[in-house]
């Protein structure tokens, strides 16, 4: 709708800029000869104060600014369409962008593995794809958060909330990341009480606001008592979820100030480290590593203040297991366990760990979550 | 809390509770364009006063603390939308079709321009009215939760069934929609009656935008309207130009909304990207049984450039 709606600045820059250099082509100069200092390139997939998961990067992003001898540009509402290639270009080709950072997971394939390989000495990266050696190009890198983790303590703080024993996910796509968000938010709940479900409603897409509000309603219709989202915005899911009584857990960004009195906890992003060590890194002439994760421990993630509705009980395992997180090697997925249909996952005795690569193509959800990935 | 298990019947609730929740603002803005139609124009900027509408009615509820006071802000937006595309439209040779693209760009992108820092403050919401006091469903109780403006849209398309039908101003709109030559040969002034018709209009679909972004879902950001301005200017035609049918029809799409969430919530949850084309299906639908080889648009204005 917005792509339709509104060409971009960029595009239309671009549009003139393109005629402008038919008229003068020797005028207009070449990407090297501009590109003093370095300018880095952010690209968003939604509005970039939204309160959520594009407020998150575009935070970083101004962390990133306020260093020296770096230039930041910015464009937002980019569509993971061939909107995004338009962009790239014209960060590299107008703005001389050397370092990029298309910032939503739908931008990785075909979009940036199609730029990539068009501009060797540049350097892109994506947040959440998953690069291989070998398989995508040297100059694009990946880099993730644990959130999942941050998703787990939700859980935990939840499980010890609710009373209906019955928990509310309010999702957009069912993507490795999302359903791996509501694995988690489950498992953590469930290692309170083995008794608890959660019950997840998809929306389709990343920022809808009536039909998020919708399924927040439908939850709360079946008797959820608790409820957290992965969509872009979660504004609308979690003031939905406190007017109709609901116990709230925030995601990407912290929403106590939404409603403080039902607020327990959330899981946020805290990219400004992670940037500003990624610009450093190219700024000293360093080659950023390809594959970049981290989580609490290393400060890609952090949690919310617990609110007043957490017992006692609850802030006392929401810590324990935070400070197992923070030792590392927290198994995320303990065997046996199966997902929702019945197939086993991890058998008796094994685990996954929260670094393991195997979670990032997760296509199931566990036994506990009522609903279905297609 | 005294929590029921409702099992299936949360579904037909959830229906109810949804057209109850989701049609206000495609009642509105089908109601402004079935006004501004009548008149014999086009104004398909209305998904821009609608958004501008959102924007507009949640700062002004926002700073000045009255969610009222926001809708009447909005209203005012609305106004001034459709005021400008009456004016420009009134040129000679001007396409409305176009004028009305124009504005609705116009409209979001001006919208998001002055709404960046409204994002995340909290407004005052409208109050709704609690009509579920006799159950003791959680449930009943939360879907009967029903705004004032609702209320005010389905007396609005009342009124405007019988301006339409029954008194001078609803003649000389009707005719001016239907001939201008025959307007003017009883001495109306096309022109005029429009602008103030594509106002009004404006002012409905500001109304609807302020229902979205003070009510359901009760928030401002840039993706508040899914096409809900788009979508009502299609209920319009489905509507055949009559405003209670555009009441009923605002419902069916409403309800056929919640259609989605509402089956996942229950464990139905195979396909759910077709549950959510339920709308549009729908609207196919109806319109293909409703349609005839025979005649043409029945109770289309005769002066609307999409039927001429």
């Amino acid at each position: 709708m917005q792509s339709f709606a509104m060409p971009s600045r960029r595009r239309f820059l671009e549009g003139t800029a393109g005629l402008a250099g038919l008229a003068a082509t020797s005028a207009w100069p070449s990407r090297k000869a501009r590109a003093q200092g370095l300018t880095v390139g952010f690209i968003y997939v939604g509005p970039k104060d939204d309160f959520g998961y594009n407020q998150a990067h575009a935070e970083g992003a101004a962390a990133v600014k306020a260093m020296a001898g770096v230039t930041v540009v910015e464009e937002e509402n980019v569509a993971e369409t061939v909107d995004v290639q338009q962009t790239m270009e014209s960060m590299i080709n107008f703005d001389g962008a050397s370092l990029l950072f298309p910032t939503s997971f739908g931008y990785f394939d075909p979009h940036i593995l199609g730029v990539a390989p068009r501009y060797p000495d540049l350097r892109f990266q994506h947040c959440g794809g998953l690069w291989s050696e070998g398989v995508h190009p040297a100059n694009v890198g990946s880099y993730f958060g644990y959130i999942g983790m941050g998703q787990y303590l939700n859980g935990v703080a939840a499980g010890h909330a609710t009373r209906t024993k019955r928990l509310g996910f309010v999702a957009a796509k069912p993507i490795p990341q999302v359903l791996l968000n509501i694995n988690a938010f489950l498992l953590g709940a469930r290692s309170v009480d083995p008794e608890i479900t959660c019950q997840v409603v998809f929306t389709g897409e990343w920022s809808l606001a009536v039909k998020e509000a919708e399924a927040t309603n439908a939850l709360a219709d079946q008797g959820a008592d608790v409820v957290t989202c992965h969509v872009d915005g979660p504004k609308v899911v979690l003031e939905t979820a406190a007017r109709r009584n609901c116990f709230i857990c925030g995601y990407h960004a912290d929403q106590t100030a939404l409603a403080p009195e039902k607020y327990l906890t959330g899981a946020e992003w805290n990219w400004a480290t992670v940037y500003t060590a990624m610009v450093e890194t190219t700024l000293a002439g360093g080659t950023i590593d390809n594959f970049v994760r981290g989580g609490l421990a290393e400060g890609f993630i952090k949690m919310s203040p617990l609110g007043p509705a957490v017992p006692d009980a609850g802030r006392k395992q929401f810590e324990a297991t935070r400070d197992a997180m923070l030792a590392g090697d927290f198994p995320l997925l303990q065997g046996p366990l199966a997902d929702n249909a019945g197939n086993p996952i991890v058998a008796a005795g094994e685990a996954l760990l929260e670094t393991d690569v195997a979670l990032e193509s997760m296509d199931y959800l566990v036994e506990g979550v009522l609903g279905s990935t297609s | 809390m005294s929590e029921t298990d409702l099992g299936l019947w949360a579904v037909p609730l959830a229906i109810l509770a949804g057209a109850i929740r989701v049609s206000t603002p495609f009642l509105f803005v089908s109601l402004g364009e079935c006004l501004t139609e009548r008149s014999g124009r086009i104004n398909l900027g209305l998904e821009g006063t609608l958004v501008f509408g959102a924007m507009a009615g949640y700062a002004v509820a926002y700073e000045s603390g009255s969610a009222w006071a926001g809708v009447g802000a909005a209203a005012l937006a609305g106004i001034v939308f459709g005021y400008v595309h009456g004016l420009l439209c009134s040129l000679p040779k001007v396409n409305d079709i176009a004028i009305g693209i124009a504005l609705m760009i116009l409209g979001m992108g001006l919208a998001f321009f002055f709404g960046k820092s409204y994002v995340q403050p909290v407004a005052p919401n409208l109050p709704a009215i609690g009509l579920g006091w006799w159950s003791e469903s959680p449930q009943v109780r939360s879907a009967l939760q029903v705004n004032a403006l609702f209320f005010i849209g389905a007396i609005a398309a009342l009124g405007l069934w019988w301006m339409f039908k029954s008194t001078r101003v609803g003649l000389v709109i009707r005719v001016v929609g239907d001939s201008s030559d025959a307007a003017r040969a009883t001495g109306l002034r096309p022109n005029r009656v429009r602008v103030l018709s594509t106002a009004a209009g404006g002012a409905f679909a500001g109304i609807g935008g302020a229902y979205l972004s003070l009510y359901y879902p009760g928030s401002w950001n840039e993706g508040i309207s899914s096409g809900q301005g788009l979508m009502a200017v299609a209920l319009v035609i489905f509507a055949r130009w009559n405003p209670i049918l555009c009441f009923w029809a605002a419902l069916l799409f409403g309800g056929a909304g919640a259609l989605g969430p509402a089956l996942q919530s229950v464990g139905i949850s195979q396909g759910y990207y077709l549950f959510y084309a339920a709308p549009y299906v729908l609207t196919l639908l109806v319109l293909i049984a409703t349609s005839s080889p025979n005649r043409a648009m029945t109770g289309a204005p005769g002066e609307l450039s999409i039927t001429k």
